[in-house]
C-alpha cells in the first residue's frame, strides 16, 4: 500500500501497530492522499523535517519517542510548527484528550476509527489549516472521491 | 449683858410673832426642863429650818453635861454623848463658857463632835444677865453667821433652862435622857412599833406608825382618810384577837399605804405589858410581809416551774436513754478516773459479765475494759485535745470472737470548762474489714479483668493493624485489576480497530467490488466486532467508574438542548420504531448544574433502552423540577414490555438482560442500566424504576440540581 500518488496533500501516519497503520495508509491513499509512514517518535519528527507533510496522524502511545514527546518537539521547532497534528487516542478519556492538546495536537480521534471517520478529520484539518493561511491553495483529494 | 422685855419684842420680826409669842406662853406654863427643851428643838426645826439640833443641860456643882432633847440624830450619836463640865479644855464646855456662841466648822475634828459631818452653833444657855452657863443648845449651820431667830430662841430657852435647873433633880433629867433614848432607838427600829391601852387608844407610837396611823395637819384628804382607815382596822385586830398575857398574838393585818394608796399586808405581834403604876398595856409590833407574801409567790411560781422542768429533764432523760440504747453502737460514758458511768445494752455485752459467767468471759470483760481505759485516757492526759478516734481490738466476751471496733470519744465540758465526762462511741469494724477484703479482691478481680481487657485490646490492634495492610493490599490489588482491565479492553481495541477498519475498507470497495454474499458475511463480521467493541468500552466505564478513574467535569447546561441531542443522535432507530416519541420540558426548569456527558449518557441509555423494549406504543420523556428538595427528575416512560416485580432490581446489575433469547433480539451488552446506575450515584443522583408486565416501564433518573464537586 505504497503507491503514491503525486498530487494530493501528503500524510504522515505515525502508528507502531503494523495491521493499523497500513490500514489508514491504504484507505488514505484510497482517498486521494499521498501517505508516508513512521512507526515511532523518533522516526516521526525525522520523516516531518524530511518530507514536510501537509498533516500528520499521530498514534499517542508509541515505542521510543511517544506521541505527545514527538508532537511537543515538532510544534516547538519553527521549520514544523505550523503542520497540523491529529492525535490517535486508545483511550476516550477527557485525560488524554487534554494531554494530547497540550502536547500541541490540533484535534484527536479516538480508536478505534474507522478509516471514514480518519479521513473525514483529515479533510477537515486540511480545510481549517487552508483557511488559516489564506491564497495557499489547498489541494484536496475531494474531487476524486467524489468521482 | 442685860436686855429688857422691849428689846425682846423688837427681836420677833424675823418668824412670826405668833409662833414666838405661842413658844414664850408654852414656856411659862410649863415646869418641865425636858418638855421645853424638846418644844424648843421641835420649834427650831419647823420655823427655822435647823436640820440638828442638841440640847445639853448641867447642874452648876455636876460634872458630865446632860441630854435632854434633840432632833435628827443617831441614837448612836446619843448613848456616846459624854462631855464632862469639869474638862475646862474641851471646845464644848469652852464655848458653854463664852459668852457668845462658838461656830465649829467641819474640819474641826480634834473631838467628837455631836453633830456629825455638819458645821453647827454652840449657844450658851444662861438667864439674860448672868455669866454662868447652865447648858449649850447645839444647832446645825450653814454658816458662821448665826440666825436671829435660833439667838432669840436660845436665849428664851436659857431663861427657862436658869429657871427650871434650880428647881429639876439630876435624877428626873437623867430620867429624862434614858427616856429620850428609848424614843430614839423605837424610832431607829424600821418596823411600826405601838404603845396602846386595852382598847386600842394610842399612847406611844414610833414615827414609822405614826406615818401609818396618824395624818399631820397639812395632809391630804387621801392620807387622813387612809389613816382613820387603817386605825380602825388596827383596833378592830386588836380586839378580835383579845391577848392573854404573857403571850403573844400573831396575826395578819392589811393596811393601807397612806402615800401610795396600795395595800400593805402585815404581820401583827401583840404582847401584853403591865405596868405597876400605870396599869396594862399592849405593845404592837407591825411586820410588814407584803414584800415576803410576794416573795412567797414568787417562790412558789419558781417552785411549779422547776417542777414542770424537772418533769421535762426527766422525759428528756427517758428520751435520751431510749435514744441511746436503741442505738446499735455501744455508748459509755465514763467519769474523770475513766470508770464507766453509763452505759448502753451493747457496750454491757462487752464491759460487763453476769454473775454466772464463765472464768473466760470474766477474763474477757476485764480485758476489754482495760482496753477502753487505756483508749479513754487519750482525752483524758492529752489536754487540749477534745476528741480522739482509734481503733480497739476488743474480744467479745461470750463467744470468744475478735471483735475490732473503732473509738471515737468526747470529752464533755462543764460550762467552767472543767471536764466532766467522756462519752466513747464504738462502731464495730468486723463488718468493714470484711468489705475491705472484699473489696481488696475485687479490686484484684479488677486488675486481672483489666489485663485481660488490654490484651485484648492489644490483640485487636493488632488485628486491625493486620486488616489495615490487607486493606491496602486489597486496595493495591483492586487498582492493578483495574489497570489491568484498562490495559486489556485497550489491547483488545487495537486488534478490534483493524477488524473493523478492513472490513469497512472491503464494504468501502478499496479492494473492488463485492458479491452480495461477501456483503451479507462482511456485514455479519463488522456488526459482531461492533458489538464486542461495545462491550469493551462499558467494560472499560465499569472499571474506570469502579476505580475513581472517571473524572466529573462538572457545568450547567440546558436539560432541554441536552435531551434534544439525545434524540437527535438516535433519530434512525426511532424513525425505524415506528413510535410516537416526545419531550415534555416545562419552560420553568432551571438549568442543571452537572456533568454533561454522563447525563447524557444515562439519558441516551434509558431512551435506547426504551425504543428497545417497546414494540408499540409510545415513548415520553419528561423532566420535573422539585424546588424543595432541589432535584431535577428526568422521566423516560413507555409503553413496552414492562418488568415483573422481581426483577426490577436485576436490571441494574452487571449483564444483566431479562431473557437471554430476546437478548439477541434487543441487542446491547447488559451493561447499560448497571453503568447509569454508576453513574447516577458518582452524580449525587438515583434511577427508580417503575413498571407494568405488558404496560411499560418508566425509568426516572434523579440529580440534585446543583452537583458538588467530588
Amino acid at each position: 500500500m505504497t503507491e503514491q500518488s503525486n498530487e494530493g496533500p501528503l500524510v504522515l501516519v505515525v502508528e507502531d501497530y503494523q495491521d493499523a497503520r497500513e490500514m489508514y495508509a491504504a484507505y488514505l491513499q484510497f482517498s486521494g492522499y499521498r501517505v508516508a509512514e513512521a512507526t515511532n517518535g523518533l522516526e516521526a519528527i525525522e520523516k516531518t523535517i524530511e518530507l514536510m507533510p501537509d498533516i500528520i496522524l499521530m498514534d499517542l502511545a508509541l515505542p521510543k519517542v511517544d506521541g505527545w514527546e514527538a508532537t511537543k518537539r515538532l510544534k516547538s521547532d519553527e521549520r514544523t510548527k505550523h503542520i497540523p497534528i491529529v492525535a490517535l487516542t486508545g483511550h476516550a478519556l477527557a485525560g488524554f484528550a487534554e494531554g494530547a492538546r497540550e502536547a500541541g495536537c490540533d484535534s484527536f480521534v479516538t480508536k478505534p476509527c474507522l478509516p471514514d471517520a480518519l479521513v473525514a478529520e483529515v479533510r477537515r484539518m486540511l480545510a481549517e489549516a487552508g483557511s488559516r493561511e489564506r491564497g495557499k491553495p489547498v489541494n484536496g483529494p475531494a474531487g476524486r472521491r467524489r468521482q | 449683858m442685860r436686855r429688857s422685855a422691849a428689846a425682846t419684842a423688837v427681836q420677833l420680826t424675823g418668824v412670826d410673832s405668833e409662833a414666838k409669842l405661842a413658844l414664850v406662853e408654852f414656856m411659862l406654863t410649863t415646869t418641865d426642863l425636858q418638855v421645853s427643851a424638846r418644844r424648843a428643838v421641835d420649834w427650831l426645826a419647823s420655823h427655822t429650818g435647823v436640820k440638828k439640833a442638841i440640847v445639853a443641860v448641867a447642874e452648876p456643882d455636876s460634872s458630865p453635861l446632860l441630854l435632854v432633847a434633840e432632833r435628827g440624830m443617831s441614837s448612836a450619836a446619843i448613848a456616846d454623848f459624854s462631855v464632862s463640865r469639869d474638862d475646862a479644855v474641851h471646845p464644848l464646855i469652852r464655848a458653854m463658857d463664852r459668852p457668845d456662841p462658838t461656830y465649829f466648822d467641819v474640819s474641826n475634828d480634834h473631838f467628837r463632835a455631836p453633830i456629825e459631818g455638819l458645821p453647827f452653833h454652840a449657844i450658851p444657855l444662861r438667864a439674860d444677865d448672868a455669866t454662868v452657863s447652865h447648858g449649850l443648845l447645839m444647832t446645825s449651820a450653814v454658816g458662821p453667821e448665826l440666825h436671829p431667830d435660833i439667838a432669840w430662841l436660845a436665849r428664851t430657852l436659857g431663861r427657862q433652862v436658869a429657871r427650871l435647873t434650880s428647881t429639876q433633880t439630876l435624877a428626873q433629867t437623867r430620867f429624862g435622857q434614858e427616856r429620850m433614848l428609848l424614843y430614839s432607838i423605837i424610832n431607829a427600829v424600821t418596823d411600826p412599833i405601838l404603845l396602846t391601852d386595852t382598847e386600842g387608844k394610842l399612847i406611844i407610837a414610833n414615827t414609822h406608825a405614826e406615818k401609818l396611823f396618824a395624818a399631820p395637819e397639812d395632809a391630804g384628804e387621801g392620807w387622813r382618810r387612809a389613816a382613820g382607815l387603817n386605825n380602825m382596822l388596827f383596833s378592830a385586830a386588836l380586839s378580835t384577837n383579845a391577848v392573854g398575857p404573857n403571850e403573844m398574838a400573831r396575826r395578819e393585818l392589811l393596811l393601807v399605804d397612806p402615800l401610795e394608796g396600795s395595800d400593805l399586808l402585815f404581820e401583827l405581834l401583840s404582847s401584853r405589858a403591865t405596868d405597876e403604876r400605870q396599869g396594862t398595856y399592849v405593845v404592837s409590833i407591825l411586820r410588814n410581809v407584803t414584800d415576803l407574801a410576794r416573795a412567797k409567790e414568787e417562790i412558789e411560781e419558781s417552785y411549779r416551774t422547776l417542777r414542770l422542768a424537772q418533769a421535762e429533764v426527766r422525759d428528756e432523760r427517758h428520751r435520751l436513754d431510749l435514744i441511746i440504747d436503741s442505738v446499735a453502737d455501744p455508748i459509755l460514758v465514763t467519769d474523770q478516773e475513766g470508770d464507766i458511768v453509763l452505759m448502753n445494752e451493747p457496750a454491757e455485752r462487752l464491759f460487763t459479765a453476769a454473775k454466772s459467767a464463765s472464768d473466760a468471759e470474766l477474763r474477757r470483760v476485764h480485758a476489754n475494759g482495760a482496753h477502753l481505759t487505756s483508749f479513754v485516757s487519750n482525752v483524758l492526759t492529752r489536754s487540749g485535745e477534745q476528741r480522739y478516734r482509734g481503733e480497739i481490738q476488743l474480744t467479745d466476751p461470750v463467744s470468744g470472737r475478735l471483735a475490732p471496733v473503732e473509738g471515737l470519744a468526747g470529752q464533755i465540758l462543764s460550762e467552767q470548762g472543767e471536764l466532766m465526762w467522756v462519752v466513747t462511741i464504738l462502731h464495730d469494724l468486723t463488718e468493714a474489714h470484711e468489705k475491705a477484703r472484699l473489696f481488696e479482691q475485687l479490686k484484684q478481680a479488677s486488675a486481672e479483668l483489666e489485663r485481660k481487657v488490654q490484651e485484648a485490646t492489644a490483640e485487636l490492634a493488632e488485628q486491625n493493624e493486620l486488616l489495615r495492610r490487607q486493606h491496602i493490599a486489597l486496595e493495591q490489588a483492586s487498582a492493578l485489576k483495574s489497570q489491568f482491565l484498562a490495559n486489556m479492553s485497550h489491547e483488545f481495541r487495537t486488534p478490534l480497530n483493524a477488524i473493523l477498519g478492513y472490513t469497512h475498507m472491503l464494504l468501502n470497495g478499496v479492494s473492488g467490488p463485492v458479491s452480495e454474499a461477501q456483503r451479507k458475511s462482511l456485514t455479519r463480521i463488522d456488526s459482531n466486532s461492533q458489538h464486542l467493541l461495545a462491550l469493551i468500552n462499558d467494560i472499560l466505564d465499569i472499571t474506570r467508574i469502579e476505580a475513581g478513574r472517571m473524572p466529573l467535569n462538572v457545568s450547567t447546561f440546558k436539560i432541554a438542548a441536552l435531551v434534544e441531542e439525545v434524540m437527535s443522535e438516535l433519530e434512525p432507530i426511532i424513525k425505524r420504531s415506528n413510535l410516537s416519541v416526545r419531550a415534555i420540558m416545562p419552560r420553568t426548569l432551571p438549568p442543571l448544574k452537572s456533568d454533561r456527558q454522563k447525563v447524557k449518557q444515562i439519558v441516551l441509555n434509558l431512551l435506547s433502552n426504551a425504543l428497545k423494549f417497546t414494540p408499540a406504543g409510545s415513548v415520553r420523556i419528561t423532566a420535573t423540577y422539585d424546588a424543595k428538595d432541589r432535584t431535577i427528575g428526568i422521566a423516560v416512560a413507555d409503553t413496552g414490555v414492562g418488568i415483573a416485580p422481581d426483577d426490577r432490581v436485576k436490571v441494574f446489575e452487571d449483564f444483566r438482560q431479562l431473557d437471554s433469547s430476546p437478548a439477541r433480539g434487543y441487542g446491547g451488552t447488559g451493561l447499560g442500566l448497571s453503568i447509569c446506575r454508576r453513574l447516577s450515584q458518582m452524580l449525587g443522583g438515583t434511577i427508580d424504576l417503575e413498571s407494568e408486565v405488558g404496560k411499560g416501564s418508566t425509568f426516572t433518573l434523579h440529580l440534585p440540581a446543583r452537583a458538588k464537586k467530588r
